[in-house]
């Protein structure tokens, strides 16, 4: 997504009421009555501007509101679904997104590993590589957006022009030419989200207990084996959770892609968020792109779901 | 074999620092270009001579000071509201367990997965009736609405993180609670609460996709949406100012992470998830 979320935490809830055990009794309840007093300031704007508009979100898709000064609409059941499940451009869209959340997510994952066991090592330029590998995070997208088109740009980049000079072509539009535009902005996705990837890991990578790594030495292993044997076990658990966050928040993602390239060319970039934004603002149809959310939505957690399950069941049969 | 692992290891940390920082400097390079620079064919990261008018061109260049300023506004009141709000509630999570705690804890999860695409259609219907669409005011309220849910769970972090001990003492020592929190939990928070700050400037500075769908006239413009403006119209002349202006606008979030860098790598998401 593209609101405020520079950082975000890596791990699950902690399970709550496992510490103290409940208190009962009249001391108890003017304890909760001085939680809510401290919890309602925050409660009411997150009630008015996030939990009303989810809901109305979700009512609205099945209306045929229309985004209009004096908006009159009516219940029109599961139209807007039935129109949607016809609708060759959204699932073009959808499947757009999903390949931009899977290799974002899979490249992000690869090189975060990559960067955080070399961080994690006695290497020089360390302070110099995590000062780097912190500032795309936090970056306006905007602005990354606007970096990248200067990279790719068709004339004066340095990317076709460092091509050039290796006697390679170097008059591809990347950001225009229907073959390259998706790879193109996966590799800006790749750049902004691999930080937060990299410091995750590297954070777990220094929790995994030196002892672990030297018995395995000690019994022969090699580097290889110390990394699918000890380290990536080790690391199991934030793998998956740093994975399935990437894939919702690159699957949500908007604002990167909307300013590098609008969706184009011809509709090659366009993720189901841009899709769902063009419907609800330029057409105007808040009903029916209300009904593409919450597809997404489902969709997302269906598969989410499953991949969850699937990685507890792994887990499980270890 | 063993000797060829270090000089393969710095060869790999040195392509990961120029795909990392090549893009950085490229902007920056841009910035300080005549446009002649820019448009000629001879491509080359260090500018012929440093050309500092683009700095000067963007700021004269309508609007950009002016959506400097209200994205400095918009900024500043919500990390002011988030902070004001989100105290009190870390707090409450941090310290007492029950229902509240697990809803509390399980909508910031939620919030971090949300589909903005589904709230931004009735949030502005909502905004619409209360004439707070296109209005900085509106905008402030939904940045700190939506900076809340993470802003408190770094928070309470913080919270947790303070022994209880030693508000037990102050309690012994007769002082009631608001007394304990003011001057016992929230002179050892400072650290904490200047850190949430910071993250939700950075938060409110950076947003994009709120500020586009809100904001109509170009005079309640922030910095992105301005800068989002000029890149449609990118003509030759205006790559310069327009990579002046993106750096002026990054500088924020890089000032935010050399003062927090050490914190980060140490464990700023460790320390926030402490439950």
């Amino acid at each position: 997504m593209s609101a405020p979320a520079v950082t975000r935490p890596d791990r699950p809830a902690p399970v709550p009421g496992k510490g103290l055990p409940r208190n009962r009794g009249t001391m108890a309840r003017a304890r909760r009555r001085e939680a809510a007093a401290l919890v309602l300031p925050s409660l009411l704007p997150v009630l008015v501007l996030s939990v009303a508009p989810l809901v109305v979100g979700v009512l609205l898709a099945f209306t045929d509101a229309r985004l209009v000064r004096n908006p009159e609409y009516q219940l029109v059941g599961l139209d807007n679904f039935t129109r949607l499940v016809e609708n060759g451009f959204f699932w073009e869209s959808f499947r757009i997104g999903l390949v931009w959340a899977v290799s974002v997510t899979l490249l992000q994952l690869m090189a975060g590993m990559g960067l955080a066991l070399l961080l994690a090592g006695d290497l020089k330029l360390q302070g110099l590589t995590r000062v780097l590998a912190l500032i795309p995070w936090a970056m306006p997208p905007v602005v990354v957006a606007i970096m990248w088109r200067m990279i790719y740009s068709p004339n004066a980049g340095p990317l076709n022009a460092s091509l050039g000079a290796l006697g390679l072509p170097d008059d591809i539009n990347w950001l225009a030419n229907f073959s390259t535009a998706l790879p193109a902005v996966v590799v800006v996705g790749v750049w902004v989200g691999m930080p937060q990837t990299t410091v995750t890991l590297l954070a777990g990578l220094q929790q995994i207990p030196g002892e672990l790594h030297e018995a395995a030495s000690m019994d022969g292993a090699g580097a290889m084996r110390r990394f699918t044997s000890v380290t990536l076990p080790s690391l199991r658990p934030i793998i998956t959770s740093i994975t399935s966050l990437n894939f919702i928040w690159n699957f949500n993602s908007f604002s990167l892609v909307y300013v590098l390239t609008e969706g184009g060319p011809g509709g090659k970039t366009m993720l189901p968020m841009l899709f769902t934004y063009l419907e609800a603002f330029k057409n105007r149809n808040i009903g029916y792109a209300a009904a593409m959310g919450v597809v997404l939505v489902v969709v997302v957690v269906v598969l989410l779901t499953g991949y969850l399950w699937s990685q507890f069941r792994e887990e499980k049969t270890r | 074999m063993r000797t060829l692992v270090r000089p393969a290891q710095y060869a790999a940390l040195g392509l990961y620092i120029a795909f990392l920082g090549f893009p950085l400097l490229w902007l920056v390079s841009a910035s300080l270009k005549s446009s002649g620079e820019l448009n000629s064919l001879s491509v080359s990261l260090i500018p012929r001579e440093l050309h500092w008018d683009n700095f000067s061109q963007a700021l004269e260049r309508q609007g950009l000071v002016r959506s400097a300023s209200n994205s400095l506004v918009v900024a500043l009141v919500s990390t002011a509201l988030v902070v004001l709000v989100a105290l009190p509630a870390a707090y409450a999570l941090a310290r007492f367990r029950g229902i509240m705690r697990t809803l509390g804890t399980g909508w910031i999860l939620v919030s971090q997965v949300f589909p903005v695409i589904l709230v931004i259609l009735p949030l502005f219907l909502i905004l619409r009736t209360v004439n707070l669409t296109d209005s900085l005011v509106g905008l402030t309220l939904v940045h700190t609405t939506y900076t809340l849910p993470f802003a408190l769970w770094m928070l309470q972090g913080y919270v947790a993180a303070i022994p209880t001990d030693l508000e037990e003492a102050g309690a012994m020592d007769g002082a009631n609670r608001l007394a304990v929190l003011r001057r016992i939990v929230f002179p050892l928070l400072m650290p904490g609460v200047v850190a949430t700050a910071m993250f939700s400037f950075v938060s409110s500075w950076n947003e994009f996709f709120f500020a586009l769908v809100l904001l109509q006239s170009p005079e309640n413009y922030t910095l992105p949406i301005t800068l989002k403006m000029f890149v449609g119209g990118e003509g030759k002349v205006a790559l310069g100012p327009l990579a002046a202006g993106s750096v002026l606008a990054a500088i924020p979030s890089i000032v935010f992470f050399s003062i927090m860098q050490k914190k980060l790598t140490g464990g700023l998401l460790s320390g926030a998830v402490k439950g």
